[in-house]
């Protein structure tokens, strides 16, 4: 038993695969390693882009449907990018990659949909260039 | 990893596992010993190349937030046609299509590009990063067509505010492809001129994530402008 918090064995011996590394970089490997991600990122890519298209065009989805359909294909397709081409993955040495997407997209997400929402109450609340008009006369 | 007449390993490991518990690389106050290592395994400090891939990666996702205002004022200004042409009009999906392949055919020979380098093999890395090139200006042009051919027609950014957004949010886009492209001619002949070197390596790491982050944008624009505005 041990009366530590942690395991120290966790820690030791494997030192080096726990190195951080820079987003778009790995530990050494070989060149057949870039080319298998490279090859399953775009195989997904195609797939996804071609899922994409084929929902904008196709009568078999329930029209409300689709913009979400388009949605969510585009957020998987970002995210097979971000693996497989940008090489930001979970692992313990990318946390301060993660991290600092995690806040890119908290940002992104602000302006976008906090832009949408209040522009949208805008436009409810302000009063039709009919009777702004008439006020005037 | 450890030297002989430092701490042993798991006693050196406890300790940094004690003053940076989460690995931040903070090092402890006060007049302590440094820590060697702490925070990155235990070489110390990181590398130039961790410390380099990384600054660029802050600088990409504020490149990524200037983008989302563009997005934004895009999908606040989408009814605001001014009873001019609408996303229906402008929309031309094998265009599109066509866009969307060369850009991403580009980013894949783009990594492959990489996968060449981390080889050290210049002639692949140098035939990579010219069909990575070729392809961007593909999609370059095919845009710039697509903007004369809209011009053309008298649809232009000051017919209204849809207008504005669509080709500021489409262009800001054509215009980081196409400095992207004029940074991949500088590495190019950088490449041949100066080889592998660290520092010519590291400019190849942020090119590349340069170059894939485009791909990103791109899949937003095509998904919310041309795809969504085909069935508004």
């Amino acid at each position: 038993m041990s009366h530590l918090e942690f395991d120290p064995h966790l820690y030791t011996g494997e030192l080096n695969q726990r190195e951080d590394h820079a987003p778009g970089d790995e530990p050494e490997e070989s060149a057949g390693h870039w080319i298998l991600n490279s090859n399953l990122g775009l195989a997904f890519s195609v797939v996804l882009t071609a899922a994409a298209f084929w929902a904008a065009q196709t009568h078999l989805i329930w029209g409300p449907a689709v913009p979400i359909a388009l949605i969510v294909l585009a957020i998987a397709q970002m995210g097979v990018h971000i693996v497989f081409f940008l090489h930001v993955t979970t692992g313990p040495d990318n946390t301060n990659n993660v991290l600092a997407l995690a806040f890119g997209v908290l940002v992104v997400f602000l302006i976008v949909f906090g832009s949408i929402w209040i522009m949208d109450h805008l436009n409810q609340n302000m009063m039709p260039v009919q009777e702004l008009m008439q006020m005037r006369t | 990893m450890s030297e002989i007449d430092e701490l042993p390993a798991a006693l050196e490991t406890l300790r940094r596992v004690r003053e940076d518990p989460h690995r931040l690389g903070h090092r402890g106050h006060g007049p302590q010993a440094p820590i060697l290592g702490a925070g990155h395994g235990v070489t110390g400090p990181a590398t130039k190349r961790i410390i380099v891939g990384y600054g660029f990666w802050l600088f990409l996702l504020s490149d990524i937030v200037m983008f989302s205002c563009f997005f934004a004022a895009y999908a606040v200004q989408r009814g605001a046609t001014a009873a001019g042409p609408t996303a229906r009009d402008i929309v031309e999906l094998p265009r599109v299509a066509a866009e969307t392949t060369a850009l991403l055919l580009s980013s894949y020979t783009c990594g492959l590009s990489f996968a060449a380098t981390n080889a050290r093999n210049r002639l692949w890395t140098q035939v990579f990063l010219l069909a990575t090139g070729l392809l961007g200006l593909a999609f370059v042009g095919m845009e710039v067509q697509e903007f004369i051919n809209l011009g053309a027609r008298g649809i232009t950014p000051q017919r209204s505010g849809y207008l504005t957004a669509f080709f500021g949010l489409v262009g800001l886009h054509g215009l980081h492809v196409t400095v992207g492209g004029l940074w991949l001619a500088t590495m190019m002949a950088q490449v041949q001129v100066k080889g592998f070197r660290r520092e010519i390596v590291h400019r190849l790491i942020c090119f590349n994530l340069f170059w894939h982050a485009l791909d990103i944008v791109w899949i937003g624009i095509f998904t919310i402008v041309y795809l969504m505005g085909s069935i508004a």
